[in-house]
């Protein structure tokens, strides 16, 4: 039996499992946006933070907080409900084990819970990234690893349903959005495995006293290993919505299937292999490894250069049907009404910032000027705080109606709030790329800080500002979710359909939809480029430090 | 032209000026790292953690003259210090820094001078930079090492040469 490839399939179970991880997800970016404004008028010399105790001890501990909520849990929970969402919608199919998918959710919310308790009683404030010597207690390794462990079991049961799929549809093209989850998922699988290693044979055992000591520079290695990538597992979901929903939102086609396919085949093969360019600064790396990673990283750029053109291209087909003319004002006909376009149309924009930043922070010796200083803070909020964060809200817009089955509660706040999130990250994130040239360090206190250089004090305001109207555009957000949740009595959305294609799957070759030449290539990849200075040292390395509590 | 045709030419448009683009700044920066020497830290070899205090050259932070107009600084990073916090030598100099870490993950950022590094137990980082005009240039830690970390700061002071 064959069964159309977009058949709209309206599981319950899968609704009910993306509503829960959206609720976790929510509340933890609802906790990451609080602190955050404390940061952002320390930053304009405005500390409030004795205030704030005993709930947050520091400016350390409140960062921290931010970190872990923002950039791990608001992330990797949306992205786990809303990509097995998309993809048992485009496969037509159920989840192959429900059993599995609510064991997953149980193990990471636990995980969760477990990481946060030493993190809000200030026992882990060690940043996102808990570099060593620095040492948390125990439970806030092992609650992460137990999510990311989840997110393996989430790829086990996406590929066992793609295997369900496969055997009813032996050689069709993998509907695009489904084919795109299972990259996201392989990819991650595969670059989680140096966080893994450096949770399960270094901190956990040093953390719990079964090792002595540790080393710092092989823990970042691990790190980074994982640390590049993950910003793909969080930019890949955001392109599956930019390429298989919002070109029919914005009344058009994806421009091309292939491409699409091909992109995200690219960042299978290079997003990986490219983590040694967040440690350009670090000693005990070699020069040699640098430039292979700066030169692996201008690589993975490509990809995205190709999502550029493709998703702007799709925008303007759909622009087009509506009226739109000439070169560039057609863009004034998108569909600037519907909120979760132009949430995800104004994250388009910023991103193109953030990914020129980017370059420069890989350019190698460019990166001494940006390295650790308030520019890297800006490029961060503009791909991940807005690219990312600010299209999930996009898609939160239509999302969070479909599952609750009540219509958004207020189309034109959403609209207001995109608008204002757009306003407020451009100036925040602005005043913090000048000011990071100027050289003023990241993760700092700076409303603390007794060396504030004068060129710092025209700028440092308007990232108190800035950081001021991104947090009411928050509230207006949570507002605008709770209100639709509990007093909405609009009718509920029809889930969006997936775009219809100008250039189909089957202009493309087959190998496009092939898994084992990719997944081989990957790990030869991996191996070029961190085999050697992983064995090196691995066999160099001494676990001779000890671990310290700093706060 | 058929439709498909277009859209194909379209796609190879923009893929190479997109392969154009990276591989052409990837040129410009080999040049600027291996022609202008202005390069990264590298391996500069391991110090034991416990033992840094014992351990030369960290046993006497400082600045050494090596050579006439080039001086080697000594430093020690620790919470929440730098040994030493001033560093002084004449207009002209060509400083390596050689620093380490005695506890905690540490950075050392000099603005003014480009130099930015990361200073890790166990590890030796080299940095070299010229100071061809006379004034202070400020360094501080930007990597978090904890509670104090933002009060974590110091200065070169670049004497004019009479």
């Amino acid at each position: 039996m064959v069964q159309p490839a977009e058949q709209v399939y309206t599981g319950r179970t899968e609704s009910r499992l993306t509503g829960a991880y959206l609720v976790i997800a929510l509340l933890a970016l609802f906790v990451g946006v609080v602190t955050g404004l404390f940061q952002a008028l320390s930053h304009a010399g405005v500390n409030l933070y004795p205030q704030l105790t005993p709930v947050v001890a520091s400016y350390y501990q409140g960062l921290t907080v931010h970190g872990v909520m923002n950039a791990l849990v608001w992330t990797t929970f949306f992205i786990c409900g809303f990509l097995q969402f998309v993809a048992t919608r485009a496969f037509g199919l159920p989840l192959a084990s429900r059993t599995l998918a609510w064991m997953t959710y149980g193990l990471m919310t636990g995980g969760l819970v477990l990481a946060a308790i030493p993190l809000l009683g200030n026992a882990a404030t060690v940043m996102f990234t808990f570099y060593p010597p620095l040492q948390a207690h125990w439970a806030f390794y092992v609650g992460l690893t137990l999510v990311v462990v989840g997110t393996w079991l989430v790829t086990l049961n996406l590929v066992l349903t793609y295997r369900t799929w496969r055997a009813q549809h032996p050689g069709e093209r993998t509907p695009l959005a489904a084919f795109m989850t299972l990259i996201t998922f392989a990819m991650w699988s595969i670059a989680s495995l140096g966080l893994a290693a450096e949770m399960l044979l270094m901190l956990i055992p040093w953390s719990l006293g079964w090792q002595r000591g540790t080393d710092p520079l092989l823990a970042r290695t691990l790190f980074w290993f994982t640390g590049h990538p993950i910003v793909y597992f969080w930019l890949l979901p955001t392109y599956i919505s930019w390429y298989t929903l919002v070109p029919r939102q914005a009344g058009g086609k994806l421009f091309s299937d292939p491409m699409a396919r091909g992109s995200f085949i690219l960042f299978l093969l290079l997003s990986t292999p490219v983590g040694m360019h967040h440690q350009f600064t670090d000693p005990g790396i070699g020069q040699g490894w640098k430039l292979t990673h700066a030169f692996l990283t201008f690589a993975v750029f490509f990809p995205s250069l190709l999502t550029f053109f493709n998703v702007v291209a799709s925008l303007e087909s759909g622009a087009r049907t509506r009226g739109g003319r000439g070169l560039l004002v057609w863009f004034a006909k998108l569909p600037w009404s519907d909120p979760s376009l132009t949430a995800q149309v104004l994250a388009m924009l910023l991103f193109a910032f953030g990914g020129i930043g980017g370059l420069v922070n890989a350019s190698y010796s460019l990166n001494l000027v940006v390295h650790n200083t308030a520019y890297i803070v800006g490029h961060f909020h503009l791909t991940v705080g807005t690219a990312v964060t600010l299209s999930f809200m996009g898609i939160t817009y239509w999302l969070v109606p479909v599952l609750r089955g009540r219509g958004l509660w207020s189309p034109r706040l959403a609209l207001v709030q995109s608008w204002l999130w757009f306003i407020g990250m451009g100036l925040f994130s602005f005043a913090l790329h000048d000011l990071g040239i100027l050289g003023m360090p990241r993760r700092t206190m700076m409303s603390a800080a007794p060396y504030i250089q004068p060129e710092w004090q025209a700028l440092r305001p308007l990232v108190g500002i800035g950081g001021s109207i991104l947090f009411v555009s928050a509230l207006l957000y949570f507002l605008n979710m709770l209100l639709t949740c509990v007093a909405s009595h609009a009718p509920a959305p029809e889930t969006p359909a997936f775009a219809e294609v100008l250039s189909g799957p089957e202009e493309g070759p087959a190998i496009l939809d092939c898994w084992r030449p990719w997944l081989v290539f990957t790990v030869i990849l991996l191996i070029l480029a961190y085999g050697h200075p992983l064995v090196h040292l691995v066999s160099n390395t001494p676990l001779n430090v000890p671990g310290m509590r700093v706060w | 032209m058929n439709k498909h045709a277009t859209l194909y030419l379209y796609e190879l448009a923009w893929m190479l000026p997109s392969v154009a683009l990276p591989v052409g700044m990837l040129a410009a920066l080999a040049v600027t790292a291996f022609g202008a020497h202005i390069g990264l830290p590298g391996e500069a070899g391991r110090v034991d953690p416990a033992a840094v205090m014992q351990t030369a050259p960290f046993n006497q932070p400082g600045v050494v003259e090596i050579a006439p107009g080039r001086y080697e600084a000594h430093l020690v990073a620790g919470i929440w210090f730098f040994n030493p916090p001033e560093i002084r030598v004449p207009e002209g100099s060509e400083v390596t820094f050689v620093a380490t870490s005695k506890d905690v993950i540490h950075g050392f950022l000099v603005r003014a001078a480009n130099i930015n590094a990361m200073l890790l137990p166990g590890q030796i980082t080299r940095v070299t930079a010229r100071f061809d005009r006379a004034g202070t240039y400020p360094f501080l830690c930007h990597e978090y090492c904890g509670i104090a970390h933002h009060t974590m700061s110091g200065k070169v002071i670049v004497e004019p040469r009479s």
